[in-house]
């Protein structure tokens, strides 16, 4: 399977076009659904993982969806193909990395739909949208969903709804999370106390790179916890109304920063290009945090001459397995870290930071 | 010390010594409120409502370990199995291992009860078995000459049905 042709592409969570862009940076929603009948993907041998993923692999590329989904063996995939579907978000790390057997994902050329078969439950949903876009992303998968269980029977309870293998799953089987740049928060060392308006209202926080990920570069990902006795519209009320919160102080804080210290907000942009441009050697936390400056300097309009399609661009190349991928060879530690500052360089040799 | 029941502080400790056996419970002044534990003014400690709370308590430990040991006929996972990893084996484990599981998906999601979405099958004939019950508690409100009641319940099976 040649996944290069995805390379120069930025998938839809990337591209930046979505409303409330300047905060929101993408939209997911996923359903947890597995089959009736059937035991759990962690109490099923090989034989009966590969049954499960022939049948729902025939299912999920019959669909009759107004794009085509390409279909992906991750069993058999390389190593850092699988790595470069984990930083393009269309599997989790867990499919790639945690779990064996057979196993797949399928997912449309726009990066908007992913499905993944033989997770942790059978049958894990995504649906992703740029910016801020729940009901629309919502509409989607339940459609998706809608087509694939005419097709096949769920393991459904009239008392627990759709069954998942983790209780924590169980009833909607749904998750919705929004991903948010959250820079002016950050440096104003309000984030904390944002955050701390989620739990009391069971919503959890992570990286951008889901559980157990560090928020890096000021991304962090909202999603819900309950999935039972709560319903998928009153989950996604709950989600947007916080989401709006959020954004509200956010935009707040970047207001003050301007305001009050809009010389020293420059110089950091400035600096930020400054350093993207001419280091030798670049780890992907530092070109994550300094791509985080520019990237607010051009909410903020201080800065305009990264275009925001380029630095998201960077965000997503700058990762290990596409830089390896750019670079045409496996690359590890100090040898990736100067790969990186020297593909940075290239990519920004004609910008000149003192133009504003 | 954690109340046994909620996350709060607890600060009701009581011991009691039964057969050189040594018990234990630590609550917060909620739980232990709600389980008839504090005396209201003037009153003595409740005894009764302490020791029934002591022996269900014993109970549950008893039941918990019998649980544990317990087997899904459908894939053979065992209780303590999805206690040590998390995950069950299963759909069938959810309804036999419904009694120690409602509990936990209380603490987690603070419900026993699913709310949304359902698959097609499913709703058509939880709407079907619906639109029996009413048409039987029509003719029973007919019967009756309960007309009030039963002029309600046409408009409701009206509606149910114009929602197919």
């Amino acid at each position: 399977m040649n996944l290069d042709s995805l390379l120069p592409k930025l998938g839809e969570w990337l591209r930046g076009t979505g409303a409330e862009g300047d905060v929101v940076v993408s939209t997911r929603i996923r359903l947890a659904r597995n089959l009736a009948d059937h035991h759990f993907t962690n109490r099923s041998n090989h034989h009966q993982k590969a049954e499960v993923e022939a049948k729902l692999r025939d299912c999920v590329t019959s669909l009759d969806l107004p794009y085509p989904l390409k279909y992906v063996d991750i069993a058999h995939l390389e190593t850092l193909d699988r790595q470069f579907l984990v930083e393009r978000q269309l599997i989790s790390r867990e499919l790639a990395s945690v779990l064996d057997g057979p196993r797949g994902a399928a997912f449309d050329e726009r990066e908007s739909v992913s499905l993944m078969i033989n997770e942790e439950d059978q049958l894990r949903l995504q649906v992703m949208r740029s910016g801020l876009s729940l009901d629309a992303a919502w509409e989607e998968i339940d459609r998706i969903d809608d087509m694939i269980e005419a097709k096949l029977n769920y393991a459904f309870h009239e008392q627990f709804g759709y069954l998942t293998a983790c209780p924590t799953n169980v009833g909607t089987g749904m998750r919705a999370s929004v991903m948010l740049h959250l820079p002016a928060l950050g440096m104003t060392k309000q984030i904390e106390k944002a955050f701390k308006a989620l739990q009391k209202i069971n919503l959890v926080v992570r990286g951008l790179y889901g559980e157990g990920s560090r928020a890096s570069g000021d991304f962090y990902q909202i999603s819900n916890q309950v999935t039972l006795g709560k319903s998928e519209a009153a989950a996604l009320t709950d989600i947007r109304e916080v989401i709006h919160e959020i954004m509200r102080y956010e935009r707040l804080a970047r207001t003050a920063l301007v305001r009050e210290s809009r010389q020293s907000m420059q110089d950091r942009v400035a600096r930020a290009i400054g350093m993207l441009q001419s280091a030798t050697m670049m780890t992907s936390e530092e070109t994550m945090d300094l791509l985080s400056s520019v990237r607010l300097g051009l909410h903020l309009k201080l800065r305009d001459e990264v275009p925001l399609e380029l630095v998201n661009e960077l965000f997503l190349h700058s990762q290990p397995a596409h830089l390896q991928k750019l670079m045409g060879e496996t690359l590890d530690g100090e040898a990736r870290n100067t790969a990186r500052a020297e593909y940075l360089r290239s990519r920004l040799r004609d910008i000149n930071p003192g133009r504003n | 010390m954690k109340c046994q029941s909620c996350q709060q502080p607890a600060t009701v400790h009581l011991t009691d010594i039964v057969d050189k056996k040594k018990r234990e419970v630590h609550l917060c002044e909620d739980c232990a409120r709600k389980h008839d534990l504090i005396p209201d003014e003037q009153q003595d400690l409740n005894v009764p409502a302490l020791l029934q709370f002591l022996v269900a308590q014993s109970r549950d430990e008893k039941k918990k370990q019998a649980i544990d040991a317990e087997a899904c006929p459908h894939c053979g996972q065992k209780y303590a199995q999805f206690r040590a990893q998390g995950r069950l084996g299963c759909p069938a484990d959810y309804e036999v291992f419904r009694t120690a599981l409602e509990p936990l998906l209380e603490r987690i999601h603070r419900s026993v009860r699913h709310v949304g979405k359902a698959p097609l099958r499913v709703r058509s004939r939880l709407k079907a078995s619906e639109l029996t019950e009413l048409r039987a508690l029509l003719d029973a409100a007919v019967r009756g000459e309960r007309y009030e009641d039963a002029a309600a319940l046409r408009d409701r099976i009206r509606s149910a049905e114009s929602a197919e």
